[in-house]
């Protein structure tokens, strides 16, 4: 999947728990040049990271670990390092999950990932509106609802200690968070590899603040 | 928002109904269709493989590929799913879920191994079923509508969610094809009876009978293939159509 390219390279971390074609694809067609790593050395020298993830929450960090990834993230996130968790990718830069009470997260992001508690059927699958806050980067800065429009599928949504930490929200009979981050960690809650237009504007704007050095959250 | 999802027949990798698009370079080729497809504001794709011969079932793996480097909305790939070695192939060319039919009712404990170790949201159980002549329900169907299989419809969505199927697609075999309108009672049977949520399936005709399927059938999702393909309605022609009728689309 490495390309030469004129864009950031992007390490996208293959740790057995996604697909990474789509999401390797999506990069590369914004710019970016991709490193699929599979240990911590593929990673070296990188401009940013991305942390993709379907499947369940504990046996992501068991497979984490196991390719060494755990450290990695943890010492790049603490270094400044633009990092892009994707749907159970976002989920595991927490401290835990009620999905696996037993399996400590990243903990690069305080708070818990939740079941969502909701009168809808779960798993939330299908495009929800994200209601972004005010000066979120990854937002985008005009068009209409569909520009704001994202393929989710999920069981559980984050739940930050800090507000803040929250970059936006979504429905689903109940509201939950759909992007949060902090400083160069960023995460989302749906799949912009599979958001159509809106998923890949996204993608373009995290890899802008990647390439400009502000990939910041807010 | 309910997702509008046009559903492609494949066969050896190639698109075999015909698709009336006028401005397009190749017909058959599904990676061009599911792209001209997205642009119309599709939310998801179906493949469905009805590739009869064994050997030239790679035909799919690399159709999957090249749609998941090209198409950036979800797609489901069924037809001849048997086993977990076949859906892993799927699933790690690319596709995001896989739709288990006959061999989910052959095999049950199959959607239970699959939902494991692939994660319930990538399964989904379709579900052909024909009204019951004595009224005590829906009989599931194999084989396009050809083989009885003794299981009530309702029933057998509820097994499948609890064994992890995270999806259902329910198609009326009384309806599908006739044009007629979905099986609304079928799929408000089946969306009291399973808490995951339901696509449904067979009888679209008119733009109305989408948003039916809906309000009416309790639905998450409408599939149809024939009238996208003959270009009866666009896909955006639909969704202005549900959004009329008050029902929550992406545009």
């Amino acid at each position: 999947m490495t390309q030469a390219g004129a864009g950031p390279v992007v390490a996208l971390l293959d740790y057995e728990m996604s697909n990474l074609r789509s999401a390797g694809k999506a990069l590369e067609r914004l710019g970016a040049t991709v490193r699929v790593a599979a240990r911590p050395g593929d990673a070296r020298g990188c401009d940013a990271v991305v942390l993709p993830g379907v499947g369940r929450f504990g046996a992501a960090m068991e497979r984490l670990a196991r390719h060494d990834f755990v450290a990695m993230l943890r010492h790049e996130a603490a270094a400044g390092t633009p990092v892009l968790g994707i749907c159970l990718g976002l989920q595991l830069l927490f401290d835990g999950s009620e999905e696996s009470p037993d399996t400590e997260g990243l903990g690069i992001l305080p708070g818990r990932v939740q079941r969502l508690r909701t009168g809808r059927k779960v798993p939330h699958i299908g495009w929800s509106e994200v209601h972004w806050r005010d000066g979120v980067s990854l937002a985008p800065t005009d068009g209409g609802p569909s520009d704001r429009t994202y393929y989710f599928v999920h069981s559980y949504a984050c739940v930050p200690d800090d507000p803040d930490d929250v970059l936006g929200t979504a429905d689903h009979g109940v509201s939950f968070t759909a992007a949060a981050g902090r400083g160069c960690v960023t995460g989302v809650q749906f799949h912009p590899e599979k958001s159509s237009t809106a998923g890949l504007a996204l993608i373009g704007r995290w890899l802008g603040g990647v390439r400009t050095g502000e990939a910041v959250a807010a | 928002m309910i997702r509008v999802i046009p559903c492609l027949d494949v066969d050896r990798g190639r698109v075999v109904k015909g698709v009336n698009f006028v401005d397009i370079r190749d017909a058959g080729d599904p990676v061009e269709l599911a792209a001209r497809y997205d642009a119309e504001g599709a939310d998801e794709l179906v493949f469905l493989d009805i590739t009869a011969t064994h050997e030239e079932r790679d035909t799919i793996i690399h159709l999957v590929e090249r749609t998941a480097e090209e198409v950036f909305i979800p797609f489901t790939i069924g037809g001849g799913l048997r086993s977990e070695d076949d859906i892993r192939a799927v699933l790690a060319a690319g596709a995001d879920k896989v739709s288990l039919n006959s061999a989910a009712v052959r095999d049950p404990d199959l959607v239970e191994r699959a939902a494991l170790r692939f994660g319930d949201q990538c399964i989904v159980v379709a579900i052909d079923a024909k009204r019951r002549a004595d009224g005590s329900g829906w009989e599931v169907y194999l084989a396009g509508g050809r083989k009885e299989t003794g299981l009530e419809a309702v029933a057998w969505a509820a097994e499948a969610a609890r064994r992890g199927a995270g999806e259902l697609l329910v198609t009326s075999m009384d309806r599908d094809g006739t044009q007629v309108g979905f099986d609304t009672e079928l799929l408000a049977a089946i969306s009291d009876a399973a808490p995951v949520p339901v696509i449904a399936s067979g009888g679209a005709g008119t733009l109305e009978h989408f948003a039916e399927a809906v309000t009416r059938g309790k639905a998450d999702a409408v599939l149809a293939a024939s009238v996208f393909h003959d270009g009866v309605y666009t896909v955006g022609e639909v969704k202005a159509a549900m959004a009329r009728d008050g029902v929550p689309v992406r545009r």
